[in-house]
């Protein structure tokens, strides 16, 4: 087994807000292996994409802050380096990409600046070498016509090649970790079959892994090796991605599962939804946060929190009642 | 096309046979216009061109389409939101967009709208119980207060509301609190048709699945037609009856929900199907897929031909010159394509 590229150990980031202490990411812990396409599923608010911003040291502090825990990405801390070098692995070796192209995109620099910018700063090319290489990656991602798309600017592109230029930055670097946050929310159906294609296509030709947030169960089914399920801050299970939609072991992840209509079921199907509502984050039950909307739950849920753990090899489920979850599935 | 022929009466005899909507040849094209002062048209945008649709009685028909399909401007045709429609909406037999307003405003009481966004559809200044109170007031539909607070509270029962909670304000509810609030007033009147655009898009899944129940125990209960709009297919693929798929303003394929999704037959819907992934690994990575290249094109200049041509994996020449027409075929399914013949 190759060591892990990506090692979350009990990490903790919290928001300070007029309602109290949010734990957006409460004690998260899982790795990421090299090559690997991880996804994070879960609901809004489950925190998933202050998971990735974690990773990335963008939680905006104040009002954010990590309050404890570990990140370590190829046997370095990130939380103990000084911002000079975490900008130095930011966008160089982790590469990010977010839900919507166009704000991510400066609108009044050219495509070719925008791409340049990262092989300028990071690799020191020159100006030439730079725009040659941007050339070649909007070729790479797959937009025809590339000399005219460098000279033009993002509200010029659709939103389809917008996503593609963001793969191209962030790929610009060669990076060894790719994290797509709701990267193909934002577009139609046949052009997120495009997206993701591509990233799995350009990450695979490297070797680099892909972080998969998302809350879309299809997605994880069709590209993701492992995955992690998320609710109200806390991961509730991870599993091989085969194995969570086989055997979900966890409350929450077979009320998701029999939550989602799908392509290839019978006309009226019926569906089972999860009961109620998702907390409010300042004022999550006691216990485990799932406990009020869980058929499972007992006694002990509504005191104790339970904690991850593994059930059986590379399966880790946070239940006190997973055995009995598992046999009912 | 004018409708002179069939008298309203005639139809609404046997309004359980016919269909409950049909549109003939409907065409919302908008104008583009440039100028600050003196403007003048550039170009037109034809959002729906041409569509024929029918829904019948106690079905839901599902509209699907990508961005810039012209569901959603269809879905607010019928009831003439957009006042720059041309063709035929038959509504019980009415044409509706001939309609007085006085008798519009009635045809508003039969068809009920649930839009996407449970944020900017309810007035924030209003309580939930008056913001369903409001359309029979509106209406006019009982004389007694008594009697409308009522029939208030029976809607907050269905749709799974608590009555305590109609003397809150929208935004101390849930998003899919809120979607109920909106399907509560939608209810109000008692509409026999449901025009629902994107109704749980905005939502998260487990809260998804709650009013997706919620509707098909609607159906159930009060024997409504629904228009369901979304681009969920597979959301689609739960509440249809039958379906129709758009693309760029026109209905590539329409039929039989089952039949639709089992045995796709138009290119579009083969490609648009198969883009969408099925939550189950086994199933979904031994499946054939069609990966379409391209962009949609933009609805200011829409390919010449068939719309679909420039991203068809089949298209050939005729294809880039003549518009395919929909042709019926033995199963009742309608498709509009050169290369798929009956």
């Amino acid at each position: 087994m190759t060591e892990a590229l990506l090692k979350v150990k009990n990490l903790h980031t919290e928001f300070r807000t007029e309602g109290g202490i949010v734990k957006a990411v409460d004690d998260v812990s899982f790795e990421v292996n090299a090559g690997e396409i991880f996804a994070l599923v879960g609901e809004s608010g489950c925190g998933k994409s202050v998971t990735a911003l974690s990773i990335m040291g963008l939680i905006p502090n104040p009002p954010g802050e990590i309050t404890s825990g570990s990140i370590e990405f190829d046997g370095v801390d990130l939380l103990s380096l000084p911002s000079r070098e975490m900008r130095a692995i930011r966008g160089s070796r982790i590469g990010m990409i977010f839900q919507e192209p166009m704000s991510s995109l400066n609108p009044v620099l050219t495509i070719e600046s925008q791409l340049a910018e990262p092989l300028k700063i990071h690799e020191n090319l020159s100006g030439n070498v730079a725009n040659d290489r941007a050339k070649e990656l909007i070729d790479m991602v797959g937009i025809p016509d590339s000399a005219t798309r460098m000279k033009q600017y993002p509200h010029e592109l659709s939103g389809g090649q917008r996503q593609r230029i963001m793969i191209a930055m962030a790929m610009a670097c060669s990076p060894q970790l790719l994290i797509a946050d709701e990267a193909t929310t934002a577009l139609d159906v046949t052009i997120q079959a495009q997206i993701l294609d591509l990233m799995q296509d350009v990450t695979s030709q490297t070797g680099a892994s892909l972080l998969i947030i998302t809350h879309n169960l299809g997605i994880v089914a069709r590209y993701a090796d492992r995955v992690g399920v998320m609710y109200a801050g806390k991961l509730r299970e991870v599993s091989d991605a085969s194995d969570l939609y086989a055997e979900p072991h966890h409350p929450y992840t077979v009320g998701l599962l029999q939550s989602v209509p799908r392509l290839d079921a019978d006309k009226g199907s019926p569906l089972s939804p999860i009961a109620g509502e998702i907390p409010d984050l300042t004022d999550l039950p006691e216990g485990c946060a799932f406990n009020p909307r869980c058929e499972w739950a007992v006694d002990k849920c509504r005191i104790e929190q339970p904690t991850l753990e593994e059930t059986k090899p590379g399966k880790q489920v946070a239940c006190f009642e997973h055995e009995t979850v598992a046999l009912r599935v | 096309m004018s409708t002179t022929a069939v008298s309203p009466e005639q139809q609404s005899i046997k309004p359980e046979t016919g269909p409950i909507l049909e549109t003939r040849q409907l065409k919302i094209h908008f104008p583009v216009k440039r100028g600050l002062i003196i403007q003048r048209t550039v170009g037109v945008v034809k959002a729906v061109d041409g569509v024929d649709i029918q829904i019948k009685h106690g079905e839901t028909l599902g509209l699907v389409g990508e961005s810039g399909s012209g569901k959603t401007t269809l879905g607010r045709a019928i009831l003439r939101l957009n006042d720059v429609a041309d063709g035929s909406v038959r509504f019980e037999g009415q044409e509706v967009l001939e309609l007085p307003g006085r008798e519009m405003r009635r045809l508003r009481q039969k068809i009920g709208m649930v839009f996407q966004d449970p944020y900017g559809s309810l007035n924030p200044r209003m309580t939930a119980g008056n913001i369903v109170a409001e359309p029979m007031l509106v209406h006019k539909i009982f004389k007694d207060r008594s009697e409308i607070t009522d029939r208030v509270m029976e809607l907050f029962d269905t749709v799974g509301l608590n009555r305590s909670m109609a003397t809150r304000y929208p935004h101390e509810f849930s998003g899919g609190q809120r979607q109920r609030i909106g399907i509560a007033r939608a209810l109000a009147p008692g509409p026999s048709l449901l025009i629902c655009d994107e109704p749980v898009s905005a939502l998260d899944v487990s809260i998804q699945a709650q009013i997706i129940s919620l509707f098909d125990r609607l159906k159930e209960e009060q024997k409504l037609t629904y228009l369901f709009i979304a681009h969920d297919l597979s959301i689609v693929r739960h509440v249809s009856d039958s379906v129709a798929v758009m693309y760029l303003g026109k209905v590539m394929e329409q039929g039989n929900a089952d039949d639709v999704y089992r045995n796709p037959q138009h290119p579009y819907t083969k490609a648009l199907l198969s883009a969408v992934p099925i939550p189950d690994p086994k199933v979904e990575r031994k499946r054939d897929r069609v990966v379409l290249k391209g962009d949609i094109p933009s609805p200011l200049n829409p390919p010449k031909g068939c719309v679909f041509n420039t991203r068809c994996p089949v298209a050939e020449d005729r294809c880039f010159v003549e518009v395919p027409l929909p042709q019926t075929f033995s199963d009742g399914r309608q498709i509009a394509c050169h290369k798929v013949n009956p």
